[in-house]
């Protein structure tokens, strides 16, 4: 009896460690909210704090609160550089058909153009180009390397 | 003795047959092959060569490209050379059907080539060996450098009298060639025979090419290119060489395809975020809108008879397939099973749509019927996609990538086949990696 309640308690205190490994793993590997990448490692930058790219969820082209203060971020720095014109790249993740990929990647591009357009940025300034699932910035097949390459990426073009 | 009473019994079951054809019912998945013989052609000729061709060697070359494309179709088992039993000559005048029968042939090809002022003239006689008759007899003139057409073209016309439907084998793929890593894919537009055989580049990599279509006409291509970074769709001539942008859009065109009868382009073209479906005449230059709808519209597929167009939307929420007239009024969705539903591409004889289907992280491609009814998926995997038929809408060709690591090590991009049956599931084989085929018609038709 002593032994049995020993071994409840030997178990109990190892689910208990494997819950909080699983936990610590997933948020420091993770940087993903929803399935939303929230992290740096891939991001770049236009100027000192003004991230080049927002994410995106899996199929969704809308901004997360995130992605919104980084694109007013890019507005800021776009009204201070009145003479910078500026491609918005849009990609998906490789977990898609090919074609759906490009229009997704188009339709993404477009949600940050149109955002910074909604902070006075003139649509001339903008152009955008899909590159649907061709440009993968992490080449790795993980949830994580999805959620960096399901992006729109702001470039200089002059 | 006991062997002898084995070798009658054998006969009997085979004279009692005799008096049917051999025929083999192709709609269904076929797990017992038909033995066939293929002799190795007769050469009339001790050591000509013509245009650094052996013609000494093409009797035995030819057989094999036959006995390779009868493989390839599952149908068919050909028989291993050592067991036969008549030269190729003498069994091309009239074979020992009962010799052949021992061996357990069913059917047997034999043949013969002779030149004649520099042409290449190839016989072949299909033999029906359990009714002892002659089935086919035909003849094919050519220029030696035509060889390999030439076996081609008499594997389709065997294959046509012995399954009752057209054959694909003289016909050719158009795929995306890959090479380098992953995040740096260098591709190119590549075309070879159906075989694997003849590989050309008709692009050197220096933009990125996507989704090459043949015409079901003639030999040109659709495709897309970032020629000049402006995604855009073109035609190629692949007999040329010469290419042109479709149309004038303000913004990427994308995911094209003939209409049947080779006349007209259709299309996405996306703006502000939205894709529609357009369609553009070829000898007019007129476009057409199709689709007006605020979701994403692609993938489009026309039918055979150019009534109906199959598309993938994700106006209900996510990908599904839909169907509408193809002046784009009657819009239907067909698909209604548990997934997502991508790429429908209408079969050549009509009945059918292919598809590609994501469910619960798994790629599969399969077939259902144009009302969406009597869906059969015929293979699973981590990632395929893009189906393309056979002429003769009996199997299909599409790619196939694997899962990579954290470098991208371990990617790769392959070219695969499946009957519709869901049986005989195949690697086609590709100098590099390979994505997005495209099955041309047959040629000599």
């Amino acid at each position: 009896m002593m032994f049995n309640k020993n071994l409840k308690n030997i178990l109990f205190v190892a689910t208990a460690a494997l819950i909080l490994s699983a936990c610590s793993t997933a948020k420091k590997s993770g940087n993903i909210d929803g399935d939303v990448y929230t992290g740096k490692e891939t991001v770049k930058y236009l100027a000192s704090g003004v991230p080049d790219r927002v994410f995106f969820a899996t199929n969704k082209s809308s901004l997360t609160t995130a992605s919104r203060a980084t694109l007013r971020k890019q507005a800021t720095y776009l009204r201070k550089n009145k003479n910078l014109s500026v491609t918005i790249e849009g990609h998906a993740d490789e977990r898609g058909t090919r074609e759906y990929n490009l229009a997704l990647g188009e339709r993404r591009a477009n949600a940050a153009r149109d955002y910074l357009m909604t902070y006075g940025i003139s649509g001339k300034r903008i152009s955008v180009i899909s590159y649907g699932k061709e440009k993968p910035v992490n080449p790795a097949s993980t949830p994580l390397a999805w959620s960096q390459n399901r992006r729109s990426v702001t470039v200089k073009v002059n | 003795m006991k062997k002898f009473v084995i070798i009658a019994i054998f006969n009997i079951l085979l004279i009692k047959n005799s008096f049917a054809l051999i025929e083999i019912d192709i709609t269904r998945g076929n797990l017992d092959p038909l033995p066939i013989a293929i002799s190795p052609l007769h050469v009339d000729i001790k050591s000509e060569s013509y245009e650094n061709i052996k013609i000494k060697n093409l009797g035995e070359d030819i057989s094999k490209i036959i006995e390779n494309n009868f493989r390839a179709t599952g149908l068919f088992d050909p028989l291993k050379k050592e067991a036969f039993v008549q030269k190729p000559d003498i069994a091309h005048l009239k074979p020992r059907f009962e010799d052949w029968r021992l061996i357990k042939a069913q059917a047997l090809v034999t043949g013969k080539i002779l030149t004649v002022d520099g042409k290449l003239k190839v016989e072949f006689r299909l033999w029906d060996l359990a009714a002892a008759k002659e089935m086919t007899a035909l003849a094919f003139t050519t220029t030696p450098s035509n060889w390999r057409r030439v076996a081609h073209i008499i594997s389709d016309k065997i294959y046509e009298r012995l399954t009752g439907e057209e054959g694909y084998f003289d016909t050719r793929i158009i795929y995306v060639a890959e090479s380098g890593p992953k995040n740096q894919r260098i591709k190119k537009l590549a075309i070879m025979d159906q075989d694997g055989a003849n590989t050309k580049y008709l692009t050197l990599g220096n933009e990125l090419v996507l989704t090459p279509r043949f015409n079901p006409t003639n030999q040109m291509v659709t495709y897309m290119s970032y020629f000049r970074n402006m995604p855009r769709v073109y035609l190629l001539d692949i007999e040329t060489g010469t290419q042109e942008v479709v149309g004038n859009f303000p913004g990427m065109t994308f995911a094209p395809r003939f209409s049947p009868d080779g006349k007209k382009i259709v299309m996405s073209f996306a703006k502000d975020g939205n894709s529609d479906i357009y369609t553009m005449d070829l000898d007019s230059r007129v476009v057409e809108r199709i689709t007006d709808h605020s979701s994403i519209d692609t993938s489009p597929s026309f039918s055979p008879d150019g009534k109906f167009i199959a598309f993938n939307s994700d106006r209900s929420g996510l990908q599904q397939i839909y169907v509408m007239r193809s002046d784009g009024s009657g819009v239907k969705r067909i698909t209604f099973g548990n997934g997502i539903y991508g790429t429908p591409v209408w079969s050549p004889r009509g009945d059918l749509i292919a598809f590609t289907k994501m469910r619960k992280g798994r790629f599969y491609i399969g077939v259902m019927r144009i009302d969406g009814s009597g869906e059969r998926l015929l293979t699973e995997n981590y990632y395929q996609e893009a189906p393309s038929w056979s002429p003769n809408g009996r199997v299909l060709v599409f790619y196939r990538e694997t899962k990579s690591g954290s470098k991208g090590e371990g990617f790769s991009a392959k070219l695969w086949s499946i009957d519709i049956t869901g049986y005989n599931e195949r690697r086609l084989k590709t100098e590099s990696d390979a994505s997005d085929p495209s099955w041309s018609s047959l040629l000599s038709k």
